[in-house]
């Protein structure tokens, strides 16, 4: 056994790719007028119609975040014959994301599976919110040393990290500001955002008011109501597509050293929890942060995007206050387009997997916010949380 | 009035039902910070866990920390995301790292005017806000700037 063999069997690069994606119409949260088990199944019937495939072609399922739509019974509702991998990647918020893709592709580049739907359906309507306190008498457990003292929303847990990185690094505000700019800019070229005709000024930014300090109300994601999904093959079978291969170049996830020590005592406490996992994914990618031509980076908080951009190696975490410029993140012209559907901030939040999806229809030429030639178009998932993760995916001159 | 630093009827802390970190509650009663440390080898962690990070001991106790630190990060709250809070206006959320518990880190409410301008690294003591009329009683640590 060669060590050449070993290293390349062990590697996702180029044996996976995306054929198919699709979406429901996206809601405000609470008013999809659907239950969330229906809007998961109108999501990947959707995204099956973009592949050109039957629906029980499907045998495997994984998602993130718990949710809630069992692939059971997804397999059961969509008469599936023969369901090879039903597959859930712990973690909270969109952390997932991008790891519920490596998921379904180690599966498929090892045999496990033919043909893997990635979802997420959130219905809140119907479950209840993210950004509401519990309202009980009594609370045990890491959450006792926390909500007693009125930190209990994701907004909370977050800005205790990035107030500390902004201190470290002299970071002001307007950099935040950049991010919320770039989503809600290229929102007013997609039809499907939740805030399509609802352009964002600096003006309407700078007098929003506090949510937490240091975000204000435009670094908050929505939160919203729909599904998404996202049909994976093997390479081979790829070809046979209506769509050009989108191949996955790299995909993985994790967190550094106790990441998830509780109540707030991860030693290396003021990061999106890339540090590790950045090196990971440009390792197996064979590509550097220069290569990228487009990214998508989820907004929980731009606090987050900031940290994540910074520790993916785009930009020096002293030189925050000048790379973090409006222009740069503007499709087409900008050096580094960024959250080109307008994001979880301004398209919808689905978790983040309608970041997934646009950093596919980037690859295809079908973004409402094409970048010029995107060969190598990536995706960074759920910063702060623990685990998180990351992709990238690449146009066939990158194989 | 009161002299509670956040209105009233947020979730009152209980000990976990597992055990875990029911001694921090007891002595937070008595007005004493006690924390996890571990006899295998002599450090403190938190939050409590049943296994040392460090060592892989199970051997762990609970240890009288001195209640003083310094802040390693904080946070103005505006939004009320909680119905007791609806009028509560602006508060303050501090991480303090306790120097004197191998760096370990609690999250209480910094006391005093919560539009103040708030410096990390400044030092802080707890200061024990005591509910022993409430259904469960209950001590808060918060903490307030060293002068
Ligand atoms: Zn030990």
């Amino acid at each position: 056994m060669t060590d050449i063999k070993t290293t390349s069997a062990r590697t996702l690069r180029g044996q996976v790719a995306v054929v198919g994606v699709g979406e429901t119409e996206y809601y405000k949260r609470g008013e999809a007028p659907d239950p969330e088990f229906k809007l998961a199944l109108e999501a990947i019937v959707t995204a099956c119609e973009n592949a050109g495939i039957s629906p029980t072609e499907i045998d495997g399922f994984t998602s993130y975040s718990n949710d809630r739509s069992d692939a059971s019974r997804l397999a059961a509702a969509l008469g599936i014959d023969d369901l090879r991998l039903a597959n859930m990647q712990w973690g909270g918020g969109g952390g997932g994301g991008s790891a519920a893709i490596a998921n379904a592709s180690a599966a498929i580049a090892t045999g496990g599976a033919e043909c893997v739907v990635v979802f997420r359906a959130l219905a809140q309507g119907q479950f209840g919110r993210f950004g509401q306190g519990p309202q009980r008498n009594t609370i045990s457990g890491e959450n006792a040393h926390t909500i007693p003292y009125g930190l209990m929303t994701p907004a909370q847990m977050f800005a205790m990290k990035v107030q500390r990185f902004m201190h470290d690094h002299g970071v002001e505000q307007a950099a935040l500001r950049a991010i919320s700019m770039a989503s809600y800019h290229h929102a007013q070229h997609n039809p499907r955002a939740v805030m399509y005709g609802r352009p964002l000024t600096e003006e309407i930014y700078d007098e929003s008011r506090w949510i937490v300090e240091p975000f204000h109300l435009y670094d908050c994601c929505q939160e919203n109501d729909g599904a998404a999904a996202m049909i994976l093959v093997s390479a081979e079978r790829a070809k046979d597509f209506p769509h050009p291969p989108c191949y996955l170049l790299s995909a993985v996830s994790g967190s550094h050293h106790r990441a998830g020590a509780p109540v707030h005592n991860a030693p290396d406490y003021a990061t999106s929890t890339f540090k590790t996992v950045a090196p990971r994914l440009y390792r197996m990618g064979g590509v550097e942060a220069s290569d990228v031509d487009v990214l998508q980076s989820y907004e929980n908080f731009t606090g987050g995007v900031m940290m994540s951009i910074v520790e993916h190696g785009f930009c020096h975490p002293d030189e925050v206050n000048e790379f973090f410029v409006n222009d740069r993140f503007l499709s087409p012209s900008g050096d580094l387009p960024l959250n080109t559907s307008g994001g979880n901030l301004a398209e919808c939040y689905m978790h983040g997997l309608g970041l997934n999806i646009e950093a596919v229809r980037q690859i295809w030429g079908e973004s409402t916010s094409q970048v010029n030639d995107a060969e190598v178009s990536m995706v960074i998932s759920g910063p702060m949380v623990t685990p998180v993760s990351a992709c990238i995916f690449g146009a066939e001159s990158t194989i | 009035m009161n002299d509670y630093y956040l209105n009233q009827g947020l979730p009152k802390p209980v000990a976990s039902p597992d055990g875990l970190d029911g001694p921090f509650w007891e002595a937070a009663q008595q007005g004493i910070l006690k924390l996890q440390k571990c006899r295998g080898c002599g450090k403190f962690q938190w939050g409590p866990e049943w296994i040392c990070h460090r060592c892989h001991s199970f051997d762990l106790g609970f240890s009288e920390v001195d209640a003083s630190g310094r802040i390693y990060s904080y946070e103005r709250v505006w939004h009320p995301v909680h119905p007791a809070l609806k009028e509560q206006g602006a508060y303050l959320v501090v991480l303090v790292e306790l120097p004197h518990a191998d760096q370990v880190r609690m999250v209480g409410n910094l006391i005093g005017d919560a539009e103040q301008d708030v410096l990390i690294g400044s030092d802080v003591k707890a200061v024990y806000e005591h509910h022993p009329d409430d259904d469960p009683s209950h001590t808060l640590i918060n903490w307030a700037l060293t002068q």
